[in-house]
């Protein structure tokens, strides 16, 4: 039985890929065959619109032990301790049904990582919301969080941080990006391409059910009004098992009988089992009769396309299988061998005692469609703004509507729903400039920031790009941490356009061009194309996640200012770049005008040089400067600390506004002893930074000399409301 | 000193409170919910977080567990017992505590860092505070709201079986100060012979500087004295 029109086209299939099947099969595909090609065809798992542009991106260097293309990147920070990480988006699942389609965007992140031997030590996310007005923002605000923290809470891994936006550009598709991050040994790194003939394949975890079927095809489509519809596609967590499935494969791991292992993600079945064969070279034969199922009559077509979350196919060394399967007999969870690979470089699948599907692995892997797309170079805009023009306002008012906004205020409301330090060894929690997570028993930790700037990148896509690997650099070098590599989820609409095509490569060569520059390779990552509803796409998102390593856990800083008396001084230049701003969007909604311009030689001398300093414990407290400018960061710093400061004016002739709110790139505050300030400019100047003495730090008013005057309690006030106003329940 | 903490699968802070023993010397054993016998030990330590998944309800299937009848008759002959979180969860269910741990008032996961006061030290888990001590602990629960009747909220009143309870910077223990909704800023009850205590904040997490404090220590070196 041939397969009709309506089925390719529901398939996602286009008529050019479809012809290429037949060529490759030279016949036509059954529907179980169409199935399994257009879940490894489809943009979410072949990549096929982004791959010839990654490649552009630098991905490797003398820490990197694995790059992308594998579960999780890999990366060696020293001694016997490897770091593996990975941000994966599950955006399309989270606008259909929030709480499941955040809580199992965490845990299949949270396998990633666990699959290639690292026990998870911390969590982060990155979530952009639509509008606080939209009216299905609450709701949706309300279910990704509790999904992020019911799955991680349970498994007990911290969620120590991330980032949360509100726009209007995602009022019908939100994202929620979920970053793992694990630790293990160098040595015992496990990987997915299998090995050996007739080799066991063997599945683990939970039973397969009819829950998730082409998801990864719908996470590559655009919505529409009907998406509501889809919602069967969005799978179900259970992170009760993933915590049994995680220390199974843990204690498993630590003989020598896995050969390879993949959790099967995305398109389930179909693709952890061509991801093996097709790296190992091999062909693999399934008997699917054996595939342990939830639900009775489950059809070949089903059990390949399913995505039933927290399940493994692992590829044993056959004289261990006993062994093995007493370890998931200990956890009770299914352990049953269900194939085994072959020479035949073919993906045979039987049921019934039938052949029910007969692929060539290469069609379904390297002979995927790949595509060069159509693109065009943003226009950027020109437009300046001066303040002169604008309707006067009070300086500490544009300050207080910054700190109140949605986008700026204290998010305790949703970190507060998030256990941060089970396993002890969050040594900081969300707030700061990154998080900073202890390597268990040792005098070493690592510090993880996770960063987007959507506005950036819209205005300017490739300058957009350099400033959210820049902005990820400096937020690890303020906590006293040495940047070290990043994985990278990149946010799109739909790249058959050529102008959002245009968009992505140019951010892609932004982040290409910093992380060259500054020695901070990509490990890993995921693409999420088609964020579009009806035909509006989101502004480009491309969200970077940076880890660092602290090697003297005795050398780390945070944001609060310390002790009255201490001097801030401003590291980097501060110019006023205005337009872009959050000074411009809160106070007057001009969002119009260039983002601030990166200067990547600045960039790392300024900061290398506060890492130093820091190192060298001259440093009490920093932060760095970000959307907002100076005076929001110096506000935050006091709020923090419940410390005052009082700002001095700049001694040159500049336009306040422009001073303290202008968000130019490369600039850090840190606090330091007046004792100590000779010295630091003598390194500063040996160093050519560029850096002005800019307050002093004092009890409990927060001022600006001859300007204006707030308490900090009142500051604390305004940046702690807007949540908990916001989610009160009427 | 000897202490043995029970692992259900799902419990996740089994390794947290191990660690916290062990810096303090304790011998400590790692014993899996399927045993039938537990190893000779002056502290048992049934740990926090979601064993069995908090499904049915949050502890109702640990409680039924092959170790627990073992917690059970230990318990009550007399030997120390500690649940924090979803352990204090379980001793309710398997009946070594009475009253209930309802969903939180507030309808929320909560995980911050809180302030209880230190009511009684004149038992085997205080008596290294001081009376009246504000001590910063951590909480991350769903369920930590607690409650019983009028004539058993009496007894634990009356005869100093509220060792502490949720308090503000300045000691105030009201509705303002109260995390969860728990009756009279409950924190941790014991049983009638001060063996047995449940607590929903963990003293696990407070017993490492570089982490968020030590305030919890003093409860571990207490049990030594």
């Amino acid at each position: 039985m041939t397969v009709t029109k309506e089925q390719i086209e529901s398939h996602g299939l286009k008529t050019e890929e479809y012809k290429k099947i037949k060529e490759l099969l030279s016949r036509d595909p059954n529907l179980l065959e169409l199935g399994i090609f257009s879940a490894m065809w489809n943009e979410h798992c072949s990549y096929k619109s982004s791959k010839i542009h990654l490649k552009k991106l630098p991905t490797k260097n003398n820490i990197v032990i694995q790059g992308p293309g594998e579960n999780a990147g890999v990366i060696d920070i020293g001694g016997n301790d490897a770091i593996v990480f990975k941000i994966e988006s599950h955006n399309h699942p989270s606008f259909i049904e929030p709480y499941q389609g955040a809580a199992t965007g965490v845990g299949g992140i949270l396998r990633d990582v666990f699959t290639m031997g690292a026990r998870p030590i911390a969590l982060m996310n990155s979530i952009h919301f639509g509008s606080p007005e939209n009216k299905k923002t609450q709701n949706l605000l309300s279910g990704v969080v509790s999904g992020i923290g019911g799955y991680g809470n349970s498994v007990g891994i911290p969620t120590v941080g991330g980032e949360t936006k509100f726009n209007s550009t995602y009022n019908e598709n939100i994202l929620v990006n979920a970053m793992a991050i694990g630790h293990a040994n160098k040595n015992k790194i496990f990987y997915s391409k299998a090995k050996g003939l007739n080799k066991p394949v063997v599945y683990v975890g939970s039973k397969t059910g009819r829950d998730g079927i082409h998801g990864a095809t719908m996470a590559s489509a655009e919505f529409d009004e009907n998406s509501e519809e889809k919602k069967p596609t969005v799978q179900v967590g259970d992170p009760f098992t993933e915590k049994l499935l995680l220390e199974a494969c843990l204690e498993l791991m630590k003989d020598n009988s896995i050969i390879s292992i993949q959790d099967m993600g995305a398109a389930g079945l179909t693709s952890s089992s061509i991801e093996m064969a097709s790296k190992g070279k091999l062909g693999i034969e399934l008997d699917l009769n054996k595939v342990p199922c939830r639900e009775n009559n489950m059809s070949p077509y089903e059990m390949m396309l399913s995505e039933s979350q927290e399940r493994m196919l692992i590829i044993l060394d056959d004289k261990k299988e006993k062994e093995a399967k007493k370890i998931f007999d200990k956890w009770d969870l299914d352990f049953v061998v269900i194939g085994k690979t072959t020479d035949t470089n073919r993906l045979i699948l039987n049921f019934d005692n039938k052949k029910v599907a007969d692929i060539p692995i290469p069609a379904l892997a390297d002979k995927a469609p790949l595509y060069d797309r159509k693109w065009v170079k943003s226009k950027l805009p020109k437009n300046k703004v001066k303040i002169k023009d604008l309707k006067k306002i009070k300086i500490e008012d544009a300050l207080i509507k910054i700190l109140s906004s949605p986008n700026h205020s204290n998010k305790n409301w949703i970190t507060d729903q998030y256990d941060q330090i089970v396993m002890c060894d969050t040594v900081q929690k969300s707030g700061g400039d990154s998080a900073v997570v202890r390597i268990h028993n040792k005098d070493k930790a690592i510090a993880i920031s996770v960063d987007s700037s959507a506005n950036y990148c819209k205005a300017d896509p490739k300058s957009g790009g350099k400033q959210i690997v820049c902005e990820n650099w400096r937020n690890l070098i303020s906590v006293g941490a040495k940047p070290l590599a990043i994985t990278n989820c990149l946010n799109f609409g739909n790249p058959e356009k050529p102008k959002i095509m245009g968009e992505f490569v140019e951010c892609v060569d932004g982040i290409k061009e910093a992380c060259e520059f500054l020695n901070f390779p990509v490990v890993s990552g995921n693409v999420s194309f088609y964020n579009e509803t009806n035909s509006k796409s989101i502004f480009p998102t491309p969200v970077i996640g940076g880890i660092g390593v602290i090697d003297n856990l005795k050398r780390i800083v945070d944001i609060k200012t310390k002790k009255s008396g201490n001097l801030i001084i401003v590291i980097g230049k501060t110019i006023g770049h205005i337009t872009q701003s959050s000074f411009l969007q809160e106070n007057f909604s001009i969002f119009d005008g260039p983002p601030p311009e990166i200067n990547l030689v600045n960039e790392k001398n300024n900061g290398l040089a506060v890492l130093q300093l820091i190192r060298d414990n001259l440093v009490m407290s920093a932060h760095d400067i970000s959307s907002g400018g100076m005076l929001v960061s110096l506000s935050e710093m006091s709020i923090h600390s419940g410390l005052g400061l009082k700002i001095y004016k700049p001694k040159k002739l500049v336009n306040l506004f422009e001073y303290f709110f202008g968000e130019d790139q490369g600039r850090y505050l840190i606090e330091i002893s007046k004792n100590n300030i000779k010295k630091i400019e003598t390194f500063l100047r040996k160093n050519n930074i560029f850096f002005e003495v800019i307050a002093e730090v004092q009890n409990d008013t927060f001022e600006i000399e001859k300007t204006f005057s707030l308490k900090i309690k009142d500051l604390h006030n305004y940046n702690n409301q807007w949540y908990s106003k916001y989610n009160a329940i009427n | 000193m000897k202490s043995s903490v029970i692992v259900f699968p799902g419990s996740n802070c089994d390794r947290d409170v191990a660690v916290a023993l062990e810096r303090l010397q304790f011998k400590n054993s790692m014993v899996w919910h399927k045993e039938t016998e537990l190893p000779k030990s002056d502290l048992i330590v049934v740990p926090g977080g979601f064993s069995y998944g908090d499904y049915l309800r949050s502890g109702a299937i640990a409680a039924k567990s092959n170790i627990l009848s073992e917690v059970i008759s230990a318990g009550k002959k007399g030997a120390l017992v500690l649940g924090i979180c979803n352990g204090f969860q379980i001793l309710i269910e398997c009946g070594l505590l009475q009253g209930a741990l309802l969903r939180n008032s507030g309808l929320k996961f909560i995980s911050k860092d809180i302030l209880v006061k230190v009511q009684s030290n004149k038992n085997k888990f205080f008596n290294k505070y001081k009376s009246d001590e504000i001590l910063k602990l951590n909480i991350a629960h769903n369920e930590g709201n607690y409650f019983t009747n009028k004539k058993h909220l009496e007894e634990l009143e009356n005869n100093e079986l509220i060792p502490i309870k949720y308090c503000d910077e300045k000691g105030n223990i009201n509705l303002k100060s109260n995390p969860n909704g728990s009756i009279n800023n409950i924190a941790g009850i014991f049983n009638k012979n001060k063996n047995i205590l449940g607590m929903m904040p963990h003293p696990e997490r407070m017993a490492d500087k570089i982490l968020s404090g030590e305030d919890g220590l003093g409860l571990f070196l207490s049990l030594m004295n």
